[in-house]
């Protein structure tokens, strides 16, 4: 029964060899069939396991393929394990992605390089499920990476344009910046426990004290893999630019799921991370810092996608805020109404962009409620989720992660509340320059405006169905008490997590948050609509920003710091060791070997130059130095 | 079949002396059955292989009995894998010149497969005399391909290649007849005459010296690298793919079999140099690679750094890292050749390697452009595919020996990945559109030849232990005779 857990990654897989292979053979149908079935065959094997586990049927499922890297005490099979984490990121996965299967037949309709699209979003999923059911760190590396792969091809998929080019390979570069990080961790980690297994692995953690150096050193490694896979300071600068790719690539790899795969390591390595404190309040800061920075510049960029990109990695801030704190849970929690919620936001993005033929700058859009009225709508679903306003799935997990941050420290917990006011500003920002106003575009894009196909709508509605009930698997625990409800999901989850830590709030608190975060949002609420809608600000052109406005529109220059830092650095290494070192000083003392024996050999032939008076010359004076010497000595 | 070993090793002197024989047109298909039968006659070796039976197939005739000297040849995992190698490369490296303008084809099939010959001999002697014969056998033929179908400069530059590395090899004359006359009674240069040998520490050291110089010119090793990049460039590309793919790995194997067990002691002591120069290499040869514009200079830097890791993981002596040095010989050979050959594709359509001069070949090839993409996910280590194992095993390897060399060599996977996706990017991405007239679509015998290596880079990544439990038991056992000495 177990090996049916590895049909999981193995059938989408087979998708992407078919549609990879004989993609020129196929009517387009069958392609579009071929990738969103298997993806929906993978989900409905992991519902099936999500009900035995839920049910307590199982406890969870391991099989191993075969025996892949075996060395020394190395033991590494290519073996899969379902548990309550990973069922969970399981359902998310594929179902997510499922639904941006369906939405991209619809998207991508028209593209001439459709079925390598459908092929690669196969391959993605395959890399992802690989990610998230490894039972051991390296299986879970085979997927990182592969993942880290894929969202390079997605983002270069229109290779003609060599912005995309550049974007794609900074996405793997920066990826491979933390990947380095990753490894180092495994290492210590295969040093210090001679396995790299999960059970193994977690079995000795636990038996270390709090505050191990070791353990906090391969918790930082780790996380210096999660920063790079999930966009956070300093490695976040790729996530904005691999905007590049199809939207779809957008929703499903950059928002849904592999950006939260950081996010899944932890909460993996929850006992490593709980006995390294000082790691996880390293974890929390980066996480604090990357929320509030992304949110403020979120508020400054005029592209649609742009937007979302740095709400993104905000987002992922929090969770990693969440981390930090030690709520687990919660995290991942936030991971799946985000998911919900950030694909959403990106789809419908892509349906404007769909519409606006091809525009992005949201300065050109304005007024397309009425042409877009699904699209509207459920664009609206996921800025009330997003901007937590209550009983959307959003405020449930960004009122927990809140919540618990305020018993970690008030400090912490006053500038996430600072930024989720900025994230309720960027994004109604967006929401009424977009679709409120006047039509601000071409008459060409007018005439073009439409709504899009079913197979892009359907996914819009099912995604913003979740986006507003999907919080209710987690409700505070004051609600839960007048209900005699349960946190379902803390519940589900606990059994994975090291030591469950209790967050204990009182009732007044979270009423006053409550109440702060309606009145904090029906503030924004009219302000920005004033702004955008009555009094129709429209941003500027960019030449116009000025001072702060431009550092934050120029994303405080961090790409121009990084160029400046880091590649033109090693550029010049590169030309100083070719040019200087190689040619000049090594190959140089390598050729004068031989010259040196040339001139040596030269100066002595002149001795041999057939005279003999010089011959008998040199003789004399030869004997003569022979009878000084001796009598010398 | 106790003298299978022996037809594998004579197999390509039969077949250069046939190939010399037939018409014009045939000779490289004569060449190419016989690799082909050496092949299939290397398969047939691993299979019947007792991974744990130690030294195998071992023949051993008195050949100057006065002088102790014998024609002692066997196979244990390590030997095998080198075989595979050769044998699986060499009918890659005939095939990828069919379709090729080549001046005096007889002369180069010859040549290469009398490489074939001594490069089996190399990786299957167990006297340290025929060890030396075979290894300089190895040179004649290269230097012939060089300097008779090489570029522009090949004449300087062969002789630059031919001197430095004789150089290397006299010194390990000298290092083996001086081991030779340290063994008791009328001495012997058989391996394990050597490898019981007790040594003093000075004594020890000086082997060392002797004969690793020899070996590290070869693979190269920084800072005796600097004849490498420009015999790459410059030798024609079937000599390129023997040097990267098989020669170097002469020297490697040669660290392995007659360095680190004859010299235990002086091969500790003098570990954190040799890898610190390797760990060198790494940075230093990938820094170089990313500013280099011409494609076939890239690589040759890259292949400098990515032997740099296996030095450095042989010296660690830690059973993970040996397993991954041996494996990872293997996939480098592969994907060097790979690499070398899509340079040479490249080179053949657009008569040039600048890569500045290149792009948007992706546009009208995507066979190409998917394995090309295979070629350099392996070169760039993704995980499944056959540089990962090797890498990730050097890695671990190094990092257990002293963690921060792990951290310097590590950046291979940085910095790897920063000159192969450019220049990817260069080569194959853009705008730029290529008709059939300017790009020839694929042959078949390119197809073949870069969708075997692509296939084996897939192979080799998902499932490696095939051939890793070949030769683990053989590493163990070499670990056993380093630890003991």
């Amino acid at each position: 029964m177990d090996f049916l857990i590895s049909a999981i990654p193995l059938v989408p897989l087979i998708g992407f060899l078919l549609n990879g292979i004989i993609n020129k053979k196929m009517p387009q149908s069958l392609v579009g069939i071929i990738a969103s079935g298997t993806v929906l065959f993978s989900f409905l094997i992991s519902c099936y396991l999500f009900l035995q586990i839920n049910n307590g049927s199982i406890k969870e499922s391991y099989y191993s393929m075969f025996s892949w890297i075996n060395a020394g005490s190395l033991n590494l099979g290519l073996s899969f394990l379902v548990d309550r984490l990973s069922v969970i990121m399981l359902l998310v996965v594929t179902g997510v992605g499922f639904l941006i299967h369906v939405y991209s037949i619809g998207y991508m309709k028209h593209d001439e390089d459709y079925s390598r699209f459908m092929s690669y979003l196969n391959l993605f999923i395959f890399f992802m499920l690989l990610l998230v059911m490894g039972s051991n760190y390296v299986v879970m590396f085979a997927g990182w990476e592969g993942v880290g792969l894929c969202s390079y091809l997605l983002i270069g998929f229109w290779f003609k344009n060599n912005d995309y080019n550049k974007a794609a390979n900074k996405a793997f570069i920066m990826n491979r910046i933390g990947d380095l990080g990753f490894l180092l961790g495994l290492f210590l980690m295969y040093q210090t426990f001679s396995s790299l297994e999960f059970k193994d692995v977690f079995a000795a953690a636990g038996n270390y004290p709090s505050g191990d150096a070791t353990l906090t050193a391969i918790a930082l490694f780790l996380f210096i893999g999660a920063v790079g896979k999930s966009a956070q300071i300093p490695l976040y600068t790729w996530l904005p630019d691999a905007m590049a790719g199809p939207t779809p690539v957008s929703a499903l790899i950059h928002a849904a799921t592999m950006v939260t795969a950081g996010v899944y390591m932890v909460i993996r390595s929850n006992v490593i991370y709980t006995l390294a404190p000082f790691a996880g309040e390293i974890v929390a800061v980066i996480g604090l810092v990357t929320a509030l920075m992304a949110a403020s510049i979120g508020l400054k960029q005029n592209d649609i996608k742009k937007v979302l990109a740095y709400s993104t990695v905000s987002q992922l801030g929090y969770m990693f805020v969440a981390l930090g704190v030690g709520a687990y849970t919660t995290a991942l929690f936030h991971v799946v109404t985000h998911a919900f919620f950030k694909a959403l936001l990106f789809l419908c993005a892509g349906s404007v962009i769909h519409a606006m033929s091809g525009e992005q700058d949201i300065r050109r859009m304005g007024g397309l409620k009425k042409y877009l009225p699904i699209t509207h709508f459920t664009f609206l679903m996921g800025v009330l989720a997003i901007s937590g306003v209550p009983l959307f799935s959003g405020f449930f997990s960004k009122d927990e992660i809140l919540a618990v941050t305020w018993t970690y420290s008030p400090v912490m917990f006053t500038i996430l509340a600072i930024t989720s006011v900025l994230t309720a500003t960027y994004m109604f920002r967006l929401y009424w320059l977009t679709f409120y106003g006047d039509f601000r575009g071409t008459h060409h894009q007018k005439e073009h405006l439409h709504e899009s196909p079913s197979s892009m709508t359907v996914p819009l509605i099912i995604l913003a169905v979740f986006s507003v009930i999907g919080g209710y698997i987690g409700m505070p625990e004051y609600i839960n008490e007048k209900l005699g409800t349960h946190h379902v999901f803390t519940q589900f989850l606990n059994p994975i997590i090291y030591s469950p830590k209790e967050f204990i709030l009182s009732h007044t608190f979270e009423f006053t948050l409550l109440i702060g975060t309606i009145i904090g949002l029906a503030i924004i609420y009219v302000m920005t609509k004033n702004m955008y809608v009555r009094d129709k600000v429209v941003p500027e052109d960019d030449s116009q920003t000025k001072s702060f406005q431009k550092v934050l529109a120029n994303k405080y220059y961090v790409d121009e710091l990084y160029d400046m830092i880091i590649r033109k650095p090693l550029e010049a290494f590169g030309e100083l060791f070719y040019k200087i070192f190689d040619i000049s000083i090594i190959d140089g003392i390598v050729n004068f070997i031989p010259r040196a024996t040339n001139l040596t050999s030269s100066g002595l032939r002149l001795l041999q130059n057939g005279s003999v008076g010089f011959y008998l010359v040199s003789m004399v004076i030869g004997i003569i130095l022979i009878f000084v010497f001796k009598m010398l000595l | 079949m106790n003298n299978l070993l022996l037809i594998i090793l004579f197999l390509p002197l039969a077949g250069m002396a046939l190939s010399l024989l037939p018409s014009r047109e045939a000779t490289g298909k004569t060449a190419f059955v016989f690799s082909l039968i050496s092949l299939l006659l290397s398969v047939c070796l691993f299979i019947q292989f007792d991974p744990n039976g130690g030294m195998q197939y071992v023949i051993n005739y008195a050949w100057v009995p006065d002088l102790g000297i014998n024609f002692k040849i066997g196979v244990d995992g390590i030997s095998l894998m080198m075989i595979l190698l050769t044998n699986v490369l060499t009918p890659l490296i005939i095939l990828s010149s069919f379709g090729r303008r080549i001046e005096n084809p007889k002369g180069l099939y010859a040549l290469i497969q009398l490489m074939q010959f001594a490069l089996v001999g190399v990786f299957i002697s167990l006297d340290a005399f025929l060890f030396y014969i075979f290894w300089e056998l190895a040179l004649l033929p290269i230097y012939f391909i060089c300097l008779l179908w090489g570029g522009k400069d090949r004449i300087r530059i062969t002789l630059k290649f031919f001197i430095y590395t004789i150089t290397g090899s006299l010194l390990m004359l000298v290092g083996l007849i001086y081991l030779y006359l340290q063994t008791p009674g009328s001495h012997t240069f058989d391996i394990q005459a050597f490898y019981d040998l007790t040594l003093s520490s000075q004594q020890q050291t000086l082997v060392f010296w002797l004969i690793f110089v020899a070996f590290a010119i070869k693979i190269p090793v920084f800072p005796l690298h600097s004849w490498q990049p420009d015999t790459y460039t410059d030798a024609p590309t079937q000599g390129t793919m023997l040097l990267s793919g098989i020669m170097l790995k002469m020297g490697l194997y040669g660290v392995l079999r007659w360095l680190l067990p004859i010299v235990p002691g002086a091969s500790a002591d003098n570990a954190f140099i040799v890898m610190l120069l390797g760990i060198i290499g790494v940075v230093y040869a990938s820094c170089i690679a990313i500013v280099q514009k011409d494609f076939k200079r890239m690589i040759a830097y890259a292949s400098i750094a990515h032997v740099g890791l296996i030095t450095a993981g042989l010296f660690t002596l830690k059973v993970e890292a040996l397993e991954g040095a041996v494996f990872q010989m293997l996939s480098h050979g592969i994907n060097a050749v790979g690499l070398f050959f899509i340079a040479d594709m490249l080179m053949s359509r657009l008569k040039t390697h600048n890569m500045s001069e290149m792009g948007g070949i992706a546009n009208n090839n995507s066979l190409f452009a998917v394995l090309f993409m295979i070629v350099l996910l392996g070169t760039v280590a993704l995980p499944l595919t056959n540089g990962f194992v090797g890498e990730f095993l050097l890695l671990t390897g190094i990092y257990q020996f002293k963690a921060w060399m792990a951290i310097f060599g590590g950046l291979t996977i940085i910095l790897g990945a920063v000159y192969m996706f450019r220049s990817y990017q260069a080569i194959m991405l853009g705008s730029r559109h290529l008709n059939e007239g300017e790009f020839h679509p694929m042959t078949l015998s390119e197809k073949t030849v870069l969708g075997t290596i692509a296939f084996l880079v897939i192979l080799l990544g998902v499932y490696p232990s095939f051939l890793m439990n070949a030769a683990a038991p053989s590493i163990k056992s070499l670990l056993m005779i380093i630890n003991a000495g």
